[in-house]
């Protein structure tokens, strides 16, 4: 018999560690430099970094002059952003030529629209039924006349005066809040069986999406009052906002579509066969299912309106964008090599956090009402 | 007890105005009622404001002498010019612009998109950034800071800062050498236009051969070869020369070479770098549109890297692709309206402003403005439709 036995004397070698697959090493590794072309674009990207990023620290902090800073400071050679103007003049860019003592009454407007946006925006909020009817009822008529003035003693303010930020807010919440339920009629009527209402929205919305905002406004500018009786004046803002909300709503329209069209006939027919009539069979079974799925599009449409906003210069209105232009281009005591450019710079932010924000939200509702479509 | 008959077929009844066919037409009567009298009562109340200011109405002043300078323009233009040449030169100012801002912003979108799902943190993330911070910014504001805030604020004239190549910049605009063809120059042009011709018989051939044979043939290669071999030989041949006209500072400002205004610069610029980002979206979202199932099956076919992507993936994701690029290049073509506001001499401007203001005849030349657009629409339109009919899905 032989003895074959083996045992081990000696203790196994420890292997290498594994390769780290996670870590900062490994994720360099994996995102900058997988391959020599990626290594080759990671340095490119970091030198470009490198070369605009101490500049742009320089202007918007480095050597900026502070808000509280004089013009003085801003005709430095080597100034940075001259945000002292932008402090200064910041009432004009808020309320535009809206009168100085007066200026609670747009406050008041904002803090009332944020109160009652807010919790419209948040899904666990509670009441959202007379909170809707509050802010899409109520609160554009205390606003009207709030700010219009002419009653309960408040001195009147004719709409020429109004301008800046005020402007682009009310005729963004207000453009939206017409446009969207317009859009849906239309897209209705051009779904709809009967040729001659379908004719009609075709037309509309074709035509208006074929042509720019510009001449649209043009219109409203010089046209409507043509198109009004003799002697009937046509207010300047209210020219913008037809405007504005006409051209919105044709594109509105063909978003809604879009989304009706993904609606399976079996919805259609299965809201028929429980005995909906049409516009109940719109509103309870089609349109929730719709919308959801074209979120993303409506969304577009209102950043599109914000941004759109910037262009009832045409009709004389000082929105944030005229008003900056209109500060940059005549007040001579604050003239500096980077005084409009700092100007733009804060328009152009504040109309980022807007949009950005809107697109965010957008994305978040777009999560959460996911439902049923899950995979 | 009564009992009820069944299979009865006599029409069911239903009062009159709950028949569907009926309120249908009920409908669309009012409608129409309603849109006739608005109409009418439109016209009315301008006939009525025109007669009041003495205006007369008609498109006969398309004949008259305009009577303006515009600052750039294509075709020979003087203060003697008609009306129509006036909304002729605006036209083409338009055309031009978009074509040019269409070309750059197809490059900078295409890159950008491909740049964001670069796996390449650093690169997908300056594309991302790049593309939420121009989205979310109005097109007429970043036109005013490219007028304003840096075209306008160059140099004077006598500081002009000298670009490569004999270029200058400064507050009038950029100024580059013009390129001056000389009489021999058409061979060139014959001879492109010969190895172009060339280089599409080739390909249909190799095609052929390709489905007939399976042998492949290098056309990319040899297209450039061709491409750059007959015209080469026909320059050499000819000795057709082009000759650069440099600018060249004078007392006020540059004289000779070619001069790009400030306006036009800035419209460019502008138009480009904002249509660049909804282009790169559009063009991210087509190429995620392949499913990874394609990726893979060509790879299992044993397909090559580069063959995968032109015969597998780039096919597939054009046809996502196209639709909303085209409309990308309507928004820009109808984006262009807004040089009126940084003073380019574009249709809306020339058109719809200068000569509206000088003659009052707002509604014909608001209406000739819009109708321009809705051609290009409608143009634009017709063209997509044909393409998606041609590459649309052959479904069993």
């Amino acid at each position: 018999m032989t003895d074959i036995g083996f045992v081990r004397s000696n203790l196994v070698e420890p292997r290498p560690a594994p390769v780290r697959t996670s870590g900062a090493i490994a994720w360099a590794q994996k995102n900058l430099f997988s391959t020599p072309l990626d290594t080759v674009l990671t340095i490119l990207g970091l030198l470009f970094l490198a070369w605009i990023l101490p500049p742009l620290y320089g202007f918007f902090f480095g050597n900026a002059v502070e808000p509280n800073g004089t013009v003085e400071q801003c005709r430095l050679d080597n100034a940075g952003a001259c945000w002292a103007y932008i402090a200064a003049e910041m009432e004009f860019f808020i309320y535009g030529f809206y009168d100085i003592p007066e200026q609670w009454r747009p406050n008041i407007v904002f803090a009332l629209g944020a109160a009652l946006l807010i919790p419209l925006l948040i899904p666990k909020a509670p009441f959202k039924r007379t909170n809707a009817v509050l802010f899409l009822l109520v609160y554009p008529i205390v606003t009207y006349f709030l700010l219009a003035g002419g009653v309960f003693g408040l001195k009147p303010i004719p709409t020429e005066k109004w301008g800046g930020l005020l402007v682009t807010l009310i005729l963004s919440v207000v453009g939206i809040t017409l446009s969207f339920p317009l859009g849906i009629i239309l897209a209705l009527g051009r779904q709809s069986k009967m040729p001659i209402i379908k004719t009609v929205c075709v037309g509309f919305i074709e035509l208006v999406r074929a042509v720019p905002l510009i001449t649209i406004l043009f219109m409203a500018s010089i046209m409507l009052p043509l198109f009004m009786p003799q002697g009937t004046t046509v207010d300047k803002f209210l020219r913008a906002l037809v405007g504005v909300t006409l051209f919105t709503s044709a594109y509105m329209a063909e978003v809604v579509r879009g989304g009706l069209q993904a609606i399976p006939r079996g919805q259609y027919e299965a809201a028929s066969a429980l005995g909906l009539g049409y516009w109940k069979r719109m509103w309870f079974i089609i349109l929730p299912q719709a919308l959801k799925h074209v979120i993303p599009g409506i969304v577009n449409n209102f950043i599109s309106l914000f941004k759109d906003t910037s262009l009832v210069y045409i009709v004389g209105m000082k929105d944030l964008l005229e008003a900056v232009k209109t500060k940059n281009d005549t007040a001579l005591e604050w003239q500096s090599a980077n005084t409009a450019t700092t100007g733009y710079l804060f328009a152009a932010m504040v109309f980022w956090v807007f949009c950005f924000g809107m697109s965010r939200y957008s994305i978040y509702m777009e999560r959460r009402l996911n439902t049923g479509y899950k995979r | 007890m009564t009992t009820r008959e069944l299979g009865h077929n006599a029409a069911p009844r239903v009062s009159f105005f709950n028949d569907p066919v009926i309120r249908g037409i009920i409908y669309q009567v009012v409608v129409v009622a309603i849109l006739v009298g608005f109409i009418f009562w439109i016209i009315g109340n301008t006939a009525a404001n025109l007669a009041a200011q003495n205006k007369t109405t008609g498109f006969d002043f398309l004949w008259k002498t305009a009577g303006f300078d515009i600052s750039f323009t294509l075709l020979p233009w003087s203060r003697g010019s008609y009306y129509w040449e006036a909304f002729l030169v605006g036209l083409i100012n338009t055309l031009l612009v978009a074509f040019i801002g269409i070309i750059f912003a197809t490059i900078l979108g295409f890159t950008i998109g491909i740049a964001r799902l670069s796996s390449n943190f650093i690169i997908s993330s300056l594309a991302t950034v790049y593309v939420e911070l121009i989205r979310n910014i109005p097109l007429l504001l970043q036109l005013f800071f490219w007028y304003f805030a840096v075209l306008k604020a160059m140099p004077a004239v006598r500081n002009s800062i000298a670009l490569p190549l004999d270029s200058f910049i400064n507050q009038r605009g950029i100024f580059v050498p013009r390129p001056i063809p000389d009489d021999q120059f058409g061979f060139v042009w014959i001879g492109l236009a010969l190895a172009i011709a060339a280089v599409v018989f080739l390909r249909q051939w190799a095609k052929k051969r390709l489905e007939a044979t399976g042998q492949r043939f290098p056309v990319f290669l040899t297209s450039v070869v061709i491409l750059l071999g007959v015209t080469g030989l026909l320059w050499f041949i000819s000795g057709a020369s082009v000759t650069f006209e440099p600018p060249v500072l004078e007392r006020f400002n540059f004289k000779g070479g070619l001069a790009l205004p400030p306006e036009f610069a800035a419209l460019v610029f502008g138009l480009t770098i904002y249509t660049a980002a909804f282009i790169a979206e559009t063009v991210r979202g087509g190429i995620q549109s392949v499913s990874r199932g394609q990726t893979e099956a060509a790879q299992s076919l044993g397909l090559k890297d580069n063959d995968r992507l032109r015969l597998v993936i780039v096919p597939q994701a054009m046809r996502v692709i196209v639709p909303p690029l085209t409309s990308q290049y309507l928004n820009l073509t109808k984006n262009s309206s807004l040089g009126a506001a940084i003073g380019y001499p574009e249709l809306v401007n020339v058109f719809a402003g200068t000569s509206l203001n000088q003659t009052g005849r707002a509604i014909e030349c608001i209406a000739i403005t819009m109708l321009v657009y809705l051609c290009f629409s409608l143009i634009t339109s017709a063209i997509m439709n044909w393409y998606n009919a041609r590459v649309k899905l052959v479904e069993r």
